[in-house]
């Protein structure tokens, strides 16, 4: 288990290194310089190379690259071009509410699915799994910015019951904040949750015709017992893979959740940073997700490893 | 009444009939066989007997044991008593066991799930059980995972668990037929053992009529649902009453004919110190990775005309051998050579080489793609034809290989589900010899199958053999099938070839130990029946 553990550590740093350097150059071949844009067309060529020089552009690639890494790894991020403040103050601001939104987002998916899953799939063809799946299907299939509007028309602006959008920041207490992010949360989390207790209601039945059911079937176990105590278990793999994928979807892919319901997030940072050509900011961002990922799968697989012991290779 | 009465047993599945007035018995203490062929309603009598049967099923009759009606208990009188009255054992021990628990939780489960035991004791109990199916403490303590375990390992972990409560009944559907003949032979007289010890009913169920010979007191033999047949083994077998025990037993010790030996000196494959290693996973980071060495320094000629057989158990290097001689493999010492040509594997092999050779797998529902009719699955080999015929040539091809192998012209328009295992295995062979080969390449070719399908095949390749003056490399695990179709024999373990020489010889006339091994652990219905009359 640690030697495996150490494994995928490993193969977690390589990724950061190889991502960071991706990034770099996809960035640096981008057309458009910062310096020219943050002046206006009219400016002078001279302006353009002093700011060019305060921005640290004028230097080679590879330094830039190595100052950038190196930079990271101590917690500087640089500044921003456009609004000259640290960039890591910028992320910083922004992660508290994209973190705690999808990690919201994916309590309340894994809260639904997994009840409804492994309800659809003991009733298998019953009337209850066919609603289970009906519903589901409707989930899937309605875009989330519709329903987060539906949402606000619902609970805002009819019953009022939560504010239409914004976050009064993490200071007005815990409450106030995770109210102000429910409905973003819900929003975010019914498409997910919808493939999650598919996902989980399709590994189960797979399980449950898997000879080692019949085996434990002839040891005296009930149907449900069975499937408690033998197949739960082994269908978590496909839907550990899912929610290792959901959660990094959620944590950049909230843009537009962000924007109905005004919510500074990291998603509408990079948006904008990348309007105003704030390459640096860009950069971080994406380096952030990008590590968010790899993290994520680090933990999924770490998890794989705790449920099947297959996995752990000779220890 | 007897201790296990099945009587007028009818069961049907959405309609369709399974079983037909299946009625038997046994009594306490005794094994009784039942012997059928696959769809002859064998398992689903078992399943009928343990209330597992599949959705939509439809049961009458009676089933007693012991005096209780098992049909009118409830679902939960019955997973009361399934575990603890009656225990039951699977073919398959590779996928009978949960992967993710440990095979002391597995077992200590079947007490725990039947109250009665706190955990320890329950633990305490797996442990004796284990002990007692052969997989002691020091190797095998109970946190071990299946996955650490080998087939016949496995095996004795099921029996555990169907045993560990001591139940009247023991159900064993198949508890063999995924092993090997040596460890078949251990998990066979295991349950011999169990079932002296506990004084509990065996129902033994399989296909080879050599393990029931061996092993039961009472035989029943089944046929598309029905019993056909039953009474006291060797009084049975002595006295066969209905055409299909008859046809049963003639096909199992099919032997078919072989015509003259046909051997010229010509060599057709020649393979010379043969060395293929595996790289294993490296046990430390920066460590060498070891090797493990699956054929070690093989050599053997195969001449023109000549059917050779390779006996060995899983592991033994056999399948790997197999695929260095097709080139799908690179070997790392010595060389094979087709006609003097040497193979060399992967894109390099030329196609006129290729040509020379082909194979026939094991599994007749694995191997074709069910999305093609049978005509391009069969016409596939073609492509490494200089001139790719076309058309009408084409069909005229499919046609004749399907003609050869005793199918229609009109097959080749049906895709692969709509046929049986065995007309599969047929189509298979017609795949082969479109080409015309020189050698075909048997890899447990009927091994899936049924013995009087196996039978059929069997003549069939001897057929084709001696008319188009075919080689066969015939690989398989099965003594009896080597036996009957090959003329020299090669016995192959851990990588080697311990014996090779002429078929009978070997059989008749052992000399390596593991031959030896070998020959007695296959279970024969010959010498069954023999050393009772003796």
């Amino acid at each position: 288990m640690l030697r495996y553990s150490l494994k995928r550590l490993m193969s977690l740093g390589l990724s950061l290194l190889a991502a960071s350097a991706v990034i770099f150059l996809a960035i640096e071949v981008v057309p458009g310089d910062p310096a020219s844009y943050m002046l206006g067309i009219n400016a002078q060529p001279d302006t353009i190379s002093a700011l060019r020089e305060e921005l640290g552009l004028n230097v080679s690639a590879l330094s830039r690259y190595v100052t950038w890494v190196t930079g990271m790894l101590t917690g500087d991020f640089g500044t921003s071009y456009t609004y000259r403040t640290p960039v890591v103050d910028m992320i910083g601001d922004r992660i508290m509410i994209s973190l705690p939104l999808a990690i919201y987002a994916l309590t309340l998916s894994t809260l639904i699915a997994f009840p409804a899953g492994i309800l659809a799939a003991s009733k298998r063809g019953s009337v209850t799994d066919v609603s289970i799946m009906g519903a589901t299907q409707l989930g899937v299939a309605i875009p989330n910015f519709w329903f987060a509007m539906l949402l606000v028309v619902v609970f805002s602006i009819n019953l009022r019951w939560f504010s239409a959008g914004g976050f009064p920041g993490w200071d007005e207490g815990l409450f106030v904040g995770l109210k102000a992010l429910t409905l973003p949360a819900i929003a975010l989390a019914l498409p997910q949750a919808s493939i999650l207790a598919r996902v989980m209601r399709s590994a189960l039945i797979d399980t449950m015709n898997e000879d080692f059911i019949r085996t434990a079937r002839a040891k005296g176990l009930t149907r449900r017992q069975a499937m408690w105590r033998h197949a739960l278990r082994n269908a978590m793999i496909p839907v550990l893979t899912i929610i290792g994928l959901q959660f990094s979807f959620l944590m950049a892919g909230a843009i537009i959740i962000e924007n109905v319901f005004f919510l500074p997030g990291l998603g509408r940072l990079v948006f904008q940073s990348i309007s105003q050509r704030d390459l640096i900011v860009v950069e971080s961002v994406v380096m952030l997700l990008v590590f968010a990922v790899v993290l994520v799968t680090f933990l999924v697989d770490i998890a794989y490893a705790a449920v099947d012991p297959r996995l752990r290779g000779r220890s | 009444m007897s201790f296990l009465q099945i009587e007028n047993l009818n069961m049907s599945i959405y309609g369709i009939d399974i079983l037909k007035n299946v009625s038997l018995s046994a009594a306490k203490g005794e094994i009784i066989g039942v012997i059928g062929e696959s769809g002859s309603g064998k398992s689903m009598t078992a399943f009928s007997v343990m209330n597992l049967l599949p959705a939509g099923a439809g049961v009458s009759g009676e089933i007693t044991l012991d005096g209780q009606d098992l049909l009118a208990k409830s679902e939960a009188e019955m997973c009361a008593i399934r575990g603890s009255d009656i225990g039951m054992i699977f073919q398959e021990p590779m996928t009978a066991l949960n992967p993710v628990k440990t095979i002391g939780d597995q077992v200590a489960e079947t007490v725990l799930i039947h109250g009665n035991a706190t955990r320890s004791e329950a633990r305490a109990i797996a442990r004796d059980t284990l002990n007692r199916v052969g997989l002691p403490a020091e190797q095998f303590p109970l946190s071990r995972y299946p996955h650490e375990l080998s087939g016949g390992q496995r095996q004795r972990v099921v029996i555990a668990m169907a045993i560990a409560l001591r139940p009247k009944l023991l159900i064993a559907d198949e508890p063999t037929t995924a092993l090997d003949v040596t460890t078949q032979a251990q998990i066979l007289d295991l349950l011999k053992q169990l079932v002296a010890e506990d004084g509990m009913c065996l129902m033994l169920i399989t296909h080879d009529l050599g393990v029931v010979a061996e092993v039961a007191d009472h035989i029943v033999i089944m046929k598309t649902g029905e019993v056909v047949e039953s009474g006291e083994t060797h009084a049975l077998f002595r006295d066969m009453q209905h055409p299909y025990t008859k046809a049963l037993f003639a096909a199992s010790s099919h032997v078919p004919d072989k015509g003259d030996a046909r051997g010229s000196k010509k060599p057709l494959l020649e393979v010379r110190n043969a060395v293929r290693d595996y790289t294993m996973p490296r046990k430390s980071v920066f460590g060498k990775p070891q090797s493990f060495r699956a054929v070690n320094d093989v050599s053997f000629v195969l001449h023109d005309g000549e059917n050779l057989g390779l006996v060995g158990e899983s592991g033994c290097g056999k399948s790997t051998l197999t695929r260095a001689i097709l080139g799908l493999e690179a070997l790392q010492g010595g060389e094979i050579r087709i006609d003097g040509v040497p193979v060399e594997a992967g894109t390099h092999m030329s196609h006129d080489l290729r040509r020379k050779m082909q194979v026939v797998l094991q599994d007749p529902y694995g191997s074709f793609n069910p999305r093609h009719k049978v005509a391009r699955l069969i016409a596939e080999p073609l492509h490494l034809l200089e001139v790719e015929p076309k058309g009408a040539e084409r069909r005229q091809a499919v046609e004749e290989a399907l003609i050869s192998v005793g199918m229609q012209p009109s097959d080749a328009d049906k895709y692969i589900h709509e046929f049986s295992g065995g007309q599969r295995q047929r189509i298979a062979i017609a795949r082969a010899l479109i080409l015309r080969p020189d050698l075909i390449i048997l890899d447990e070719a009927v091994s899936a199958l049924d013995v009087s399908i196996r039978a059929q095949i069997l003549d069939l390749l001897t057929d084709l053999s001696s008319r188009l003056n075919l080689s066969y490399l015939f690989i398989s695990h099965d003594l009896s099938v080597v036996c009957s179709v090959t003329d020299r024999v090669m016995v192959m373990n851990a990588g080697q070839i311990v014996e090779h020489g002429k078929t009978e010889d070997v059989f008749t006339n052992p000399q390596h130990d593991y031959t030896k091994t070998l020959i007695a652990a296959a279970p024969s219905l010959k010498d069954a029946l023999e050393k009772e009359n003796n």
